[in-house]
């Protein structure tokens, strides 16, 4: 059961909550409880900018059981326009027009199910803009 | 003034053309497409559904409303295609927008006119005062079984309306709601495709509602159906509104704004509402709009919205349905269309 | 500390090997790895294993497999550092050993990844499951990104990554131990199916069961055991965001820059020293990427090297000459393991076809998820 999981990561996955540190100003996604840059403790939570550009890229070919039927898709790592990178899928997208620098933006989508009978699971995912 | 402070529409890029749907099933295509008056729908992605559809409205809504989603304190989502029977939709969307949790949310079911049901209630909760804003939606990615003929039109699509009393850019001058118990269309729990009484849905059922709603409206209002610069009726297939309207004393040119049903198929929940956005996307101020939704089962919603000058101030600050619906299409063919509507038995 | 020497190794055919249990097949390779030093007990052992739970279900597993080895009561601990825990094995039994505390350790590393487990699923477990795996990403794509990152940055082409699987099956060709001992060609590797663009099969390295295993002892004790005596030179271990998205750069492995500075340094070596290297090339753009990262040549020169035979084994600087996860197999926790007795054979001479000449430091990189840990040693002909 995998509920409290995804329960947990809500903020991040619905709203793109992230921590910002308050000595030092990097934005950590998802939030941390030490600063990767200067090991401050304190941060106050922001909302990242839901636009960006695309740094790198796949499309996934053969995927684990979970995401069997979905396949062939595309996932790549995104930097948003306040600096702050992650891994997402591309949805909607025409792979040959995939390339590296293109301007994307987060939408609202359905990232798993929980099998036939549990959760859909939701989340971010990146569309060519 | 009570009405609508913000609106926006979805459409997913995905489409399917009825020639394709046809060729499945050894049909006529062009005999479809005259009889109909319907060329391609739109197509759900295999990650959307009635939730992330909702949220994407939602948050065009949001952007052309520019309040504090906080201050929304209900929202209510109507479909006839909930992700879950047990779970209401709108506490993802809640959660998604960055509303609430000092909310109040429900999902709502009455076929094709949950959508407006869930306008209905959002507007008379601040008309009575009991809330700044309320936020109605209506989407659906409905599901039509295959090979029927509800198979070339259920698509998929939304739209959100919020409504408050400050910067109202369509004011609700009336409302009109009518209902009887006639079974043309329904799906009984656990069946993954509704059912149709063929055409039983169309005089008894379509025509008696939305007329007997319409006229009632018109009557409650003192207008005629010549004082509206733009009427919209639910879109099960093309004939059916434009026979609706020319009953009431409504012109094609009226239906025109809100006219979306051939390139976009029938949305269920979101089939008025998203005709009604797309009027919005255009509408002037002082424009009178005539809206009548249907639902099987059966009843209808009626509203008369008056555009005030504040309308310009938000067409533009969020993605308007025609461009939406006019481009960035992607094409599917029948066996991607069967794989991304889980038609498809999977080994998993 | 003192000098520890790796005084006897053996270790499995690596494969598909359906009639064999977890448990057999580790205790095969340490069996053989006793053998092979001449000694008579061992004190202490450690285990590396990526996911045996996930595998096979077992879990506990340095208490399961000294039981099965035999040699109770001796403390026997699993260490787990995803796709490097065979390296990081080798790292705790040789501080064990290098303190005091042990004079004799095992060192092993075993996974049987065909039992019908999502093996996908259960490799994506070294990446972030809420930020990467979540999003439906598997190995293959994390390397595929990086792949199209350093295709971008440096102009790396597909053919460059093809030479790679072409050199490392004609090396495997020549390991009776491997699992493909098949010639690929430039033209195979590039028509084969695609798993993640621009990763095609015969870029990725296969799933396999397999267990590898050393001893380590003192060096002052050593030659009471044996004549066969490699010297651990260097040890070093790093670690880097789990995340790949989290990076400053996609295209450099810190974790691979940070282990080679410390252990060069321990061993007082340049790159320029090391006579040969096993990588961790479980795609092939890995071994591109380490290879420059280790300091064998400037950032972007790692598909060329490949490409014009600076890597084979009459090369300058000889890369995977056991075929490397790529051909020998890569039964995740035992490649570790596995790369420390391919530095055995060629320092003691016993490499046969894959002997390289004059091969007397040589290089053993081992890493988990897409770099988040990378461990380095170096050993050294005695």
């Amino acid at each position: 059961m995998i509920t409290p999981r995804y329960h947990r990561e809500i903020p991040q996955r619905y709203r793109l909550e992230a921590g910002k540190c308050q000595k030092c100003g990097e934005v950590s996604f998802p939030p941390r409880l030490v600063c990767p840059n200067c090991k401050s403790q304190e941060f106050e939570t922001v909302r990242l900018n839901d636009e960006g550009k695309l740094l790198t890229y796949t499309i996934i070919r053969v995927a684990s059981d979970k995401f069997f039927g979905t396949t062939p898709f595309a996932v790549g790592i995104v930097e948003l326009n306040d600096g702050v990178k992650l891994t997402t899928q591309i949805a909607d997208v025409d792979f040959d027009q995939l390339k590296i620098g293109q301007k994307v933006k987060l939408v609202f989508r359905k990232i798993q199910d929980e099998g036939k009978s549990g959760l859909h699971c939701y989340g971010y995912k990146a569309v060519l803009v | 003034m009570v009405g609508i402070v913000g609106y926006g529409s979805y459409l997913p890029r995905y489409r399917i053309k009825v020639e394709d749907i046809a060729k499945q099933w050894g049909a006529d295509p062009e005999a479809i497409k005259r009889g109909l008056m319907l060329y391609e729908k739109t197509v759900p992605g295999q990650d959307e559904d009635t939730i992330t559809i909702s949220v994407e409205a939602a948050r065009y809504a949001l952007q052309r409303a520019r309040i504090n989603p906080q201050e929304i304190g209900a929202v209510y989502i109507g479909s006839e295609s909930h992700p879950y029977a047990v779970k209401p939709s709108a506490t993802v969307l809640i959660d998604a927008v960055g509303i609430g949790p000092d909310v109040h949310v429900a999902s709502f079911e009455f076929a094709c006119k949950a959508g407006t049901e869930a306008m209905y209630v959002a507007y008379s909760l601040v008309k009575a005062g009991e809330m700044k804003y309320a936020m109605g939606i209506g989407a659906d990615t409905s599901q039509g079984a295959p090979g029927d003929a509800l198979e070339y039109s259920a698509s998929a699509g939304g739209a959100a309306f919020i409504m408050g009393n400050e910067n109202v850019v369509a004011e609700i001058l009336f409302t009109h709601s009518y209902t009887s118990d006639t079974p043309d269309f329904w799906r009984r729990e656990h069946e993954f495709y509704p059912r149709h009484a063929g055409r039983f849905t169309g005089e008894p059922a379509y025509f008696k509602h939305i007329v007997n709603a319409g006229k009632a409206l018109l009557e409650k209002s003192k207008m005629k159906p010549s004082d509206f610069k733009h009427a919209v009726f639910h879109m099960p297939n093309g004939k059916f509104p434009q026979m609706a309207g020319r009953q009431l004393g409504f012109t094609k040119e009226q239906l025109e704004a809100g006219w979306i049903i051939p390139w976009m198929g029938n949305t269920y929940s979101g089939s008025s509402p998203t005709g009604l956005t797309a009027i919005l996307d255009v509408a002037n101020p002082g424009d009178l709009i005539f809206m009548v939704s249907f639902g099987s089962g059966a009843g209808s919603d009626g509203f008369i919205f008056k555009v005030t000058d504040k309308i310009k101030d938000v067409q533009d600050k969020a993605v308007k349905l025609r461009d939406m619906l006019d481009n960035n299409k992607i094409y599917l063919d029948y066996g991607q269309y069967a794989k991304y509507r889980g038609k498809i038995i999977l080994n998993v | 500390m003192r000098d520890v020497a790796v005084i006897g190794v053996g270790m499995t055919q690596f494969g598909e090997l359906w009639g064999k249990s977890i448990k057999d097949i580790f205790v095969e390779a340490a069996l053989k790895a006793i053998k092979s030093a001449g000694v008579d007990h061992i004190d202490s052992m450690y285990v590396g294993s990526m996911s045996s739970g996930l595998f096979v279900g077992q879990e506990h597993l340095g208490a399961v497999l000294v039981d099965y080895l035999g040699q109770n009561p001796i403390p026997a601990t699993r260490v787990e550092s995803a796709c490097a825990s065979g390296g990081a094995a080798f790292r705790a039994a040789y501080f064990e050993v290098a303190s005091g505390a042990s004079e004799i350790v095992l060192a092993g590393g075993v996974e049987k990844m065909t039992d019908g487990a999502d093996v996908t699923d259960a490799l994506a477990t070294a990446a972030d499951q809420e930020y990467e795996v979540y999003q439906g990403v598997t190995f293959p794509g994390l390397y595929a990104m990086i792949a199209n990152a350093h295709m971008h940055q440096y102009k790396t082409t597909r053919e460059q990554l093809a030479a790679i699987a072409v050199k490392n099956h004609a090396n495997g060709a020549n390991n009776p131990n491997a699992q493909f001992r098949n010639l690929v060609t430039l033209e195979q590797v590039m028509s084969s199916t695609l798993v993640a663009d621009p990763l095609r099969l015969l870029d990725c390295s296969p799933v396999s069961d397999g267990g590898a295993a050393v001893i380590l002892c003192s060096m002052d004790i050593a030659k009471k055991f044996t004549d066969t005596i490699v010297k651990v030179k260097g040890t070093a271990q790093a670690s880097d965001t789990i995340a790949l998205h989290s990076r400053k750069s996609l295209t450099t492995l810190n974790s691979v820059v940070s282990a080679a500075q410390k252990v060069y340094k321990m061993a007082d070596v340049t790159p320029k020293d090391i006579n040969f290297a096993e990588v961790h090339d479980c795609f092939t753009i890995a071994e591109a990427v380490v290879y420059e990262d280790l300091g064998f040549c400037e950032k972007g020169c790692g598909g060329p090297a490949a490409e014009e035979g600076r890597t084979a084994i009459e090369g300058k600087t000889p890369i995977n000459t056991s075929g490397g996860l790529k051909s020998k197999g890569h039964p995740v926790g035992a490649s570790g393991i596995a790369q420390i007795i391919e530095l055995y054979e060629q320092l003691t001479g016993q490499a046969g076809k894959r002997q390289v000449k004059n091969a007397h430091i040589g290089l053993a990189q081992n890493m988990g998820g897409t770099g988040a840990s990378c461990v380095i040693n170096i050993l050294e002909a005695v």
